[in-house]
This record gives structure tokens, C-alpha cells and sequence, in this order.
């Protein structure tokens, strides 16, 4: 069985009558050592389906809906006492931006050490001890001196690095990182992005990993899940969904980024309009507004998630795209024919 | 000669104690001694990460801050020592766009007024009924409804208001548009939209752009000339082909081997150079080359004398002392600097299977195509779909399949079977070839043996230029 299994879930903010739902049925399921990418645009509920697993939305104004399995015990509806011992200890978020998220008047040593004490009973040298270590562990250098030292005397890298050694402080089975490396440069993205890799690799957890970068995920997560206005609209492996992206706007998205290694001198395919012209997704496709393949069909109520092609490979669309990306097969071939030469070289 | 051009430019910014007087204790040097030539009707790129000093030069060429000493040269005249008042109608000239769409539109002042503003003050138009007509006609190149005139900047999405900051600009008619950041606020549908129209005006209206950004994709994508800063110089600068098919600063190599490019293959044949620590403090920059702090190739040299920029090619200038000997491999990579992620990361046995299963699905599509052109019997045709399109993946696969040789097999052919009906050879051929390449893969995939992520790029750079010529 997974170890979280989400089905259904359903957010809503709003009072009675002036509802909306940020997100709006998500089904999806992490394994054990997997890395599960949510991807989308601002605004698509991918942050606020972490939010609601971790049990940090408000409790006033927020309907929440479904169920978030972790380990056989539904997430939502567990009481306030034994979710705050299950995070921290058993899962354990990282967040977009590291300063606000670390308190900036408290020395770092006893923001990490707070949590060993509140999960694992270390107390005093010990815990300062294992604090100086998980620092270690996560590539910061002269842990001993950086205990003392405020958030604000550490730099956005190591300051990422600090709340990731918070996370993983008790071995957590379930990281939720909620765009990691936004606010980092590609140079320090490259070293978290790396770290979080080897996490996964030695100590087999879990990692949920929410971004808008499709580069970060195609170098990082197992299964990747599309969201677009609250759905999941495409689901695959991420061989198969870079290969063969199938709903219309996961096929627009791969075609609309410029990349370092595609030729130049081709004008890029946005997606036309913007996150804004949608439809309610009860009346039909909210995507099809912006879709150049839309037909009557996507009018007629919500699309299901549907297996057109290979197994395993969800996409919620009535008129999926067959083609594959443009740029990307073009490129892919060349790179793959190169780096097979230049290693026989 | 050069429409636009910057001899020696220097930003320091003072850094000041004291109570009542205030005493200057040091520099914050932003931008150190930058030289560079921008020609018209051309997009010169400034990348480089946060705190490089790419926003302070962009701003310094507007001086919008002062220049400390140098020459910024639009077309003759030296604009860093121009009296304020002729600044202030030269600046027609010159005009920016700025990162951040809704914090640079005052939120009180309706589209008409924000874009007449600027004409009114140059001198542009009549009066204001001339004003109105020529702004509905940039509204329209810049793809905004004439009904935006009396609409205020909360009314638009984010990539509209770009474009509102990009009428901005061009009604005055600039010569020299600095974008800084253009699109890194925008969400990733919408970004290619606006890039496409700054290349459209570009294409229309013949002008220069100095784009400031720091994501290296899109900088490549519409300039022709990029520059590599660091620490507030030039490291590196060549046309935008030429600059990701050989990379020679150090920086430059680490920084383009650490963007992820959204393709899961190419990411997994990659190397990646990941370098170790952060950019040092530019109140306090390093002696000699500002990059030796952090180079997996640095000398005892590179600590003291600091390199210039020098021609290594046509147009491909590169301050160091080293680019020949880290080109001949004279000078090997310290690992202690720097830690190599070597390509072919793929020991998990899930995502070799993951990889045996897409090459199977992609070799039922290639073996479907060569089926309908017709050439070669059926017994070859997966063959050469799959040495052509797949290679790669054959290298992954291999050692899947010689691990347990059944199971991508029974893959590929369920879904070959699903997905190409019209090819059920191609199901059955699968496992003798998934199976051969098993043997040669190992050696194949020695990371030791060569850098393939340089061999790499090359020759795709190779490809890219013939395929543009």
C-alpha cells in the first residue's frame, strides 16, 4: 500500500454562497522512497493541496473534502493533538522561502535543537550534538559556529539547507517541499536539488515535490501529476510524460519553454490567454478556453481521467494530443545521438 | 561603430557608519570595471546570479544610478558625464521595462495617463487627442484592447501588465529598450508570450535590447550576444550559440550544466560541475579573479593577479588565465572545489524499468512509422527505430534487462501490442535486441572514461548551426 494515498481531495475557502474551490478533487498516491511531482501555475492549488495535508490551513473558511491516507490514518481528520505529533516526526515540509520561514530573532541551533526535543526527548549536549550533525549532513560547513549564528547571517542556500536539516531532523517517512529552489539561484539550485536526491536515495523517504519548473522535474520525480484550476489533468511517469504529453495543456506547457539545448531562431508557442479564461470545471474543461483543440465535446461536463494510451498514464481530456512535442523529440534525438557517440568516443 | 556602448563602468556603492557624521568605511563594488558593446538592432543578454551587479548596470546605463567612473556611449555621446537636465531628454532614448509589472505602474493613474505621461514630458504629439491615437496604435502592437485606455493596472493579469510596462517604453519611441527581468514574474504559459512580442517589436521596429535576466533559457532565446557576469564583471561574452555549445569560463560551465532542462533524458546524460559555497560578499570581493574562491580548476596565479577579458575566438571573449590549459585538459577538475555528478544516474531499478518501458512504447511508435514508408522487412525495422531515436535509452535499458531480462520484455510488448497494432513483429523482436545492448552498456556508461556532457553540446551546437544556416 502507498504510504500516502490522497483521494478526492477537495479544498474550499470562501463563505456559503461564495465559494471556491482551490482544489478540486486531486487523486494521487506516494510510495516509499518515490519522488511525486505537483506541477502547475500559480494558482492551480498545488501549494494549498501541501497546506492541507500537513493540516496547516485555518480552520475557519476552509471546507476540506476526500480523504489523505498516510500510513492507513486519514490526515484530515485527525485531531489537532495527533498531527502535531505526526509532523515533524513522521512528515516534514519544506517551504518556498527560507527566511520567512525561519524565525529570524532565534539562533538556528535552537530552532533545529527545538524539534529534537519535542520528538525525539534530546536535551542539552546531546541534542546539540545531533543539531551539529544534521547541519553536517546537509552540506553546511562549519556547523558548530553556524548553531549560534541568526538566520539572517546565513545565505539563502544555506538557509534552504538549514530548514531541509529541520525537516529531516526525525527522520521523517514524508518530505512535502513546496517549491524548494524558487527563490535560490541555478547554482544552489543544482546543490539542493542534489541533497534532496541523496535523501531520498540513502534513507528511502518519501518526497512530494510541488514547483512549476518542469526542468526540476524532469531531473528529479518518478511520477509526475499535472494540475491545472484544482485537477490533476495528466498523470504519467515522467520518461513517458516528456516523451508523450498528452492533455493539451501539459503538451502546450513543454512546447511554450525556451530551452538551453533546443536550436534557436524559432519563436516560441505560448498557450494563449491566461490562467483567468476558465471555465468552471462543472460545466465542462476549465482548460478549453485557452485549448486549440477544443471541440463542442469538452463543453458537456467534467472530463474523466482516462488511460488512452499506455497504462499508468492518466489524462483527463476528451481529445488528448497524439503528437509529441516538437522541440523535444527534435532535440532529444539529436542529444541522445550525440551523447552516445561522444561515449564511444 | 556601436550604438551603445560602456567603457570601463564602475557602480561602487559607499557603505556609511556613523551617528551624526557620516563616515564612508568601504565599497560595495556592484559594478567593477565593465566594458562591452551593444550594436543596433541586436539583443544583448546579462546573465548571472542574484547580487552579480546585472540590475546595477542595466540601471547605470539609465543612470538611474551614478557611475562612478567609466563611459556609457549611446551613439556618440557620453552619457555618464552629461549635465542632469540633458540626461533627462536623452533618456527618450533610452527607455526600461522592469521586472516587476504591478509594482512599476502606479496604481492611481489609468493606462492613458501612465503611457501620455512620458510623451507629454518629451514633447511627443500635439495634444492629447494625437497622444490617444498614437497609444491605441502601440496598445494594438503590444496585443491590448483599445477599451485598456481608461482601465487601471489592478484591472489586468500579469502578462498584460508586462505588456502595458512594454507600451510604455515604446511609445516614446526608444532606441535602446534595458530589459530587466521581463518575464521571471510571469508564470511559465504566459512568459512565452511575452517573449515572442519583445522578438516581434524587435522584428517590426528594428530595435536594441539589453535583456538583464537570470534565467539562461530564455536570455539564449532572444539574444544574439551574451554576456557571463559575476561579481560585478564580465566573465565570459559570445554570441548566444556560441556560449552554450562551448562554455569556457568556469563559471559559465558550472552555471549551464546546473540548469535543468525539462527532458528527463537529457538530464539523465548530463554531467553536471555543482559548485561548492556561495557568491562571496562584493563589499568585500576576493583578490585576483573573483571566481577563484569557488573554481574547481583555480591556480595559486588566480589568487593574485586578476584575469581580463580576452579574445579566444570570434566574438568569445573570456577572463581567464587558464581557458587553454582547462581546453587541452592540462588542468584537471579539483574535486575538492567542486563535486561532478557524472551522467547516468539511473541505478534504481524503478526507473530503469521506467526508461525500458517508454523505449518500448517509443519503439512501437518508430517501428509503426518505418512500417508506412515501407523500407527494410519487418525483422530490421525495430532494429533501426530503435539504434536511431533510442540509443540513449538503450544504454539504461541495458542493464534492466540483463538484471532480469523477462520484465522489460513482457513490457515493451504489452505495450507495443496496445499501442501499434499494425506492428505486432516489432512486440516479439523486443527481447533478443533489449537484451543485446546488455553487454555493451557497461563500458559504455563509464563516467570516468569522458566528459560526455561537453562532447555533447558541441556537436548539438554543431547540429543547432547547421540546421540554422
Amino acid at each position: 500500500m502507498a504510504l500516502l494515498s490522497v483521494d478526492e481531495l477537495t479544498v474550499t475557502f470562501g463563505a456559503r454562497g461564495r465559494e471556491s474551490k482551490a482544489v478540486d478533487g486531486v487523486s494521487f498516491d506516494v510510495d516509499q522512497g518515490q519522488v511525486v511531482g505537483l506541477v502547475g501555475e500559480s494558482g492551480c492549488g498545488k501549494s494549498v493541496t501541501s497546506l492541507a495535508l500537513m493540516g496547516l490551513l485555518p480552520d475557519k473558511g476552509v471546507k476540506l473534502g476526500g480523504r489523505a491516507d498516510f500510513d492507513g490514518n486519514n490526515l484530515l481528520t485527525m485531531s489537532r493533538r495527533e498531527l502535531r505529533d505526526m509532523r515533524g516526526s513522521q512528515m516534514a515540509m519544506i517551504f518556498q522561502d527560507p527566511l520567512s520561514s525561519l524565525n529570524p530573532v532565534v539562533p538556528i541551533g535552537i530552532q533545529v535543537t527545538e524539534i529534537l526535543q519535542r520528538h525525539r526527548g534530546l536535551k542539552g549536549e546531546a541534542a546539540r550534538k545531533e543539531a551539529a550533525h544534521l547541519l553536517d549532513r546537509v552540506g553546511i560547513p562549519d556547523p558548530a559556529r553556524r548553531l549560534k549564528e541568526y538566520p539572517h547571517q546565513l545565505s539563502g542556500g544555506m538557509r534552504q539547507r538549514a530548514l531541509i536539516a529541520m525537516a529531516v531532523a526525525c527522520a521523517p517517512r514524508l518530505l512535502i517541499a513546496d517549491e524548494p529552489t524558487t527563490a535560490l539561484d541555478v547554482t544552489i539550485q543544482a546543490q539542493i536539488l542534489e541533497l534532496l536526491k541523496e535523501l531520498v536515495d540513502e534513507e528511502g523517504t518519501a518526497l512530494l515535490m510541488i514547483t512549476h519548473d518542469l526542468g526540476v522535474v524532469a531531473g528529479l520525480c518518478d511520477q509526475v501529476n499535472v494540475l491545472y484550476a484544482g485537477k490533476v489533468v495528466e498523470s504519467a511517469d515522467r520518461h513517458e510524460l516528456f516523451a508523450h504529453p498528452m492533455h493539451p495543456y501539459a503538451h502546450g506547457l513543454l512546447e511554450s519553454i525556451p530551452r538551453l539545448d533546443a536550436p534557436r531562431g524559432e519563436p516560441l508557442k505560448p498557450i494563449r490567454g491566461s490562467i483567468n479564461d476558465r471555465i468552471a470545471w462543472a460545466e465542462g474543461c476549465a482548460f478549453a478556453p485557452r485549448c486549440d483543440y477544443y471541440t463542442m465535446e469538452c463543453l458537456t461536463g467534467t472530463p474523466a481521467l482516462t488511460e488512452p494510451a499506455a497504462a499508468g498514464h492518466q489524462v483527463r481530456c476528451v481529445n488528448p494530443v497524439r503528437e509529441p512535442v516538437e522541440i523535444a523529440t527534435l532535440d532529444a534525438g539529436d542529444a541522445t545521438v550525440t551523447a552516445h557517440g561522444g561515449k564511444n568516443a | 561603430m556601436s550604438l551603445l556602448e560602456l567603457n570601463d563602468v564602475k557602480v561602487h556603492f559607499p557603505i556609511k557608519k556613523g551617528l551624526f557624521v557620516d563616515r564612508t568605511v568601504g565599497y560595495v563594488y556592484a559594478v567593477d570595471g565593465i566594458s562591452l558593446k551593444v550594436e543596433a538592432g541586436q539583443t544583448y543578454g546579462l546573465v548571472g546570479e542574484s547580487g552579480c551587479g546585472k540590475t546595477t548596470l542595466g540601471r547605470a546605463v539609465l543612470r538611474l544610478v551614478d557611475i562612478t567612473s567609466g563611459e556609457v556611449v549611446l551613439d556618440g555621446t557620453d552619457l555618464a558625464s552629461l549635465p542632469d537636465k540633458d540626461m533627462r531628454t536623452m533618456r527618450r532614448r533610452l527607455q526600461m521595462v522592469f521586472q516587476d509589472p504591478l509594482g512599476s505602474l502606479n496604481p492611481r493613474q489609468n493606462i492613458e495617463s501612465i503611457l501620455s505621461e512620458g510623451m507629454a514630458a518629451h514633447g511627443i504629439g500635439a495634444n492629447q487627442e494625437e497622444r490617444r491615437e498614437k497609444i491605441r496604435a502601440i496598445l494594438a502592437k503590444v496585443g491590448l484592447p483599445s477599451n485598456a485606455l481608461s482601465r487601471y493596472p489592478h484591472e489586468f493579469s500579469g502578462g498584460q501588465r508586462q505588456r502595458i510596462g512594454i507600451a510604455r517604453a515604446l511609445v516614446l519611441e526608444p532606441d535602446v529598450i534595458i530589459c530587466d527581468e521581463p518575464v521571471s514574474a510571469l508564470d511559465v504559459s504566459i512568459q512565452a508570450q511575452v517573449v515572442n512580442l519583445l522578438d516581434e517589436l524587435q522584428e517590426e521596429l528594428g530595435l536594441t535590447y539589453v535583456v538583464i535576466a537570470h534565467d539562461l533559457a530564455v536570455v539564449r532565446h532572444i539574444s544574439d550576444v551574451i554576456g557571463v557576469m559575476y561579481l560585478g564583471s564580465l566573465v565570459e561574452e559570445a554570441p548566444s550559440d556560441d556560449l552554450y555549445a562551448a562554455p569556457k569560463h568556469p563559471y559559465t560551465k558550472a552555471l549551464m550544466s546546473a540548469v535543468p532542462i525539462p527532458d528527463p533524458t537529457v538530464e539523465e546524460a548530463r554531467e553536471r560541475i555543482l559548485l561548492t559555497g556561495d557568491l562571496p560578499s562584493p563589499a568585500n570581493p576576493p583578490s585576483g579573479c573573483r571566481f577563484h574562491t569557488r573554481c574547481p580548476w583555480a591556480q595559486p596565479k588566480c589568487k593574485e593577479e586578476r584575469p581580463q577579458l580576452r579574445e579566444v575566438g570570434e566574438g568569445h571573449r573570456v577572463a581567464c588565465h587558464f581557458v587553454e590549459d582547462i581546453e587541452s585538459g592540462l588542468l584537471q577538475i579539483g574535486t575538492e572545489r567542486a563535486a561532478v555528478v557524472p551522467a547516468a544516474r539511473t541505478e534504481q531499478d524503478a526507473v530503469e524499468e521506467a526508461v525500458a518501458k517508454s523505449a518500448g512504447t517509443k519503439a512501437a511508435l518508430e517501428a509503426e512509422d518505418a512500417e508506412a514508408m515501407a523500407d527494410g522487412d519487418a525483422d530490421v525495422t525495430p532494429a533501426d527505430a530503435r539504434s536511431e531515436a533510442e540509443a540513449e535509452s538503450e544504454t539504461e535499458s541495458g542493464p534492466a534487462a540483463s538484471d532480469a531480462d523477462e520484465a522489460p520484455a513482457s513490457d515493451a510488448d504489452e505495450t507495443s501490442a496496445s499501442d501499434a497494432d499494425e506492428a505486432p513483429a516489432s512486440g516479439a523482436d523486443e527481447t533478443p535486441e533489449s537484451a543485446a545492448p546488455a553487454e555493451t552498456a557497461p563500458a559504455e556508461t563509464d563516467p570516468a572514461e569522458t566528459t560526455p556532457a561537453e562532447t555533447d553540446s558541441t556537436e548539438s551546437a554543431k547540429d543547432s548551426s547547421a540546421r540554422g544556416a
